[in-house]
């Protein structure tokens, strides 16, 4: 049974400093970085997190999560994933098709980096954008989250055939040149999507909070993770994304996000600012 | 009741019919106000937001889309942004989420009324206007726990008024109120600058 959180317990100073001692265990105890988040989603989750694990207080789900890894894993599932959908903006893909792909035609070979890829929708969108647009046998696709359980869903790539719909017409929204279910095999309840697609994509454990630049890619596409870190965060993920950009390189970043307010933004140019999509400055 | 010297911060949801209430309401907020205004309305997925437009040339005030990590501005009306919740970053600040959607509405009212109980906490104003589900009822149960003042839109003058009467059966509500009783209220709180409370 779920416990009956009363907001009156959970939004007090008790909380707050609840909030923090949680936050630190985790950090010292499992390497997760989570205080550079930005606080009001993180308090969210976590109050939702409380009453699924039956914790009355943040103190009882510390208690559990200090003394029992697998507890943290579920934890770390509440805290981490992120449901998207395939192509989601299909404006943000359909500027990549028509502006960043022309360009990107004029590298010998590829390299892109999906960060914080959660369950993989966005790593098989741009593989198969990039398919349809002849480009993707001279790439590699990097995608990283830190969440592993959720990284072994994505490296599965199944979907449940429900949300095929809504890819499907976004999918169409975005320019395509081809049907989307020429990328999956569906089996009953679920849709599989194809070998073809995976042995382009590299899925592995990166953290935006405490890991480095791993290679030197043309397009990151950070889209919605953003959003979730505070300023400081934030600025350190942008300046790993200037780092790992080649010259002119892309940078795609959701809708409602934007490089105002941060330290970084001198560091990139407006490519298609309707759409989000940033170019790294070539004299940096 | 007067709110004079008692407010830092609003939140207002409303759902369906939300827009023609909120055309009495904000117009009524003076100019030189100082309490931000944070505002969801559900709107249609997929559709761009034209509420920016559409009260920007009614109101005295400041009224923008909410912007990820922007600090309030003193006075100003956000609206959160299609398909994003809106909350409250300490700060304050503003912060967005695309976390799943509650009770079947992103932005939801719930998510911005309890963040932003969690800082302006006894200092916040919330209110519940007209819609047709039930999102908000906990929000302005979490205003109300923090100690802050609640208002509804009193439920047979709400063109739907399933929002009101679930808010209404979750806690009772300090003014339950026509809107342009609200709107007298809101012409209430505090113009800037203001002596700045002592704490």
């Amino acid at each position: 049974m779920d416990a009956e959180v009363n907001p009156a317990v959970v939004t007090g100073r008790e909380f707050d400093i609840e909030f923090k001692l949680l936050i630190d265990a985790i950090f010292h105890m499992y390497h997760y970085d989570f205080r550079g988040y930005a606080q009001a989603s993180l308090r969210r989750r976590l109050k939702t997190a409380m009453s699924r694990f039956d914790c009355r207080t943040l103190s009882q789900l510390q208690d559990k999560v200090v003394h029992d890894s697998s507890m943290f894993a579920a934890l770390l599932d509440f805290l981490t994933i992120q449901v998207s959908e395939m192509f989601r903006d299909p404006a943000y893909f359909l500027a990549l098709r028509e502006r960043v792909v022309p360009l990107l035609r004029t590298y010998p070979s590829l390299k892109v980096w999906v960060a914080g890829c959660s369950a993989g929708e966005e790593a098989y969108s741009l593989a198969i954008l990039l398919h349809e647009e002849g480009l993707l046998s001279k790439t590699i696709i990097y995608a990283t989250d830190i969440n592993t359980h959720t990284l072994q869903k994505a490296a599965a790539g199944v979907y449940g055939v429900g949300r095929i719909a809504g890819f499907t017409a976004n999918h169409h929204q975005s320019g395509a040149r081809s049907s989307l279910s020429d990328y999956y095999s569906a089996a009953y309840d679920r849709a599989v999507f194809n070998k073809s697609l995976k042995d382009h994509i590299v899925f592995s454990d990166h953290s935006l909070a405490t890991d480095s630049v791993f290679a030197e890619v043309q397009l990151v596409s950070c889209r919605n993770v953003l959003i979730y870190f505070n300023r400081t965060l934030r600025d350190r993920a942008l300046g790993l994304f200037r780092e790992a950009l080649c010259r002119r390189g892309f940078l795609g970043i959701g809708a409602k996000e934007s490089l105002r307010f941060s330290a970084q933004a001198d560091a990139f140019l407006d490519f298609a600012p309707a759409e989000r999509i940033f170019q790294r400055r070539p004299e940096l | 009741m007067n709110l004079a010297g008692r407010i830092d911060a609003v939140v207002i949801g409303a759902s369906a019919g939300g827009i023609e209430a909120l055309t009495v309401l904000l117009p009524a907020l003076s100019p030189g106000l100082r309490p931000p205004v944070f505002i969801v309305l559900h709107l249609p997925r997929d559709r761009p937001s034209v509420l920016v437009d559409i009260f920007a040339r009614k109101c005295a005030v400041p009224v923008r889309e909410a912007e990820d990590k922007e600090m309030v501005a003193p006075g100003t009306v956000y609206f959160a942004p299609n398909d994003y919740h809106l909350l409250v970053d300490p700060g304050p600040q503003l912060a967005l989420s695309a976390d799943d959607p509650v009770h079947h509405s992103r932005p939801s009212v719930d998510v911005l009324f309890e963040s932003a109980a969690d800082i302006y906490r006894d200092r916040l104003l919330g209110i519940i206007l007209t819609g047709a589900n039930e999102d908000g009822a906990s929000g302005l149960a979490a205003v109300h726990d923090a100690g802050g003042v609640t208002m509804v839109q009193r439920p047979d003058t709400a063109l739907a008024p399933h929002m009101a009467l679930s808010a209404l059966k979750l806690r009772p509500a300090d003014c339950v109120l026509t809107l342009n009783e609200i709107a007298g209220m809101l012409q209430t709180l505090d113009a800037s600058p203001t002596p700045m409370r002592m704490s």
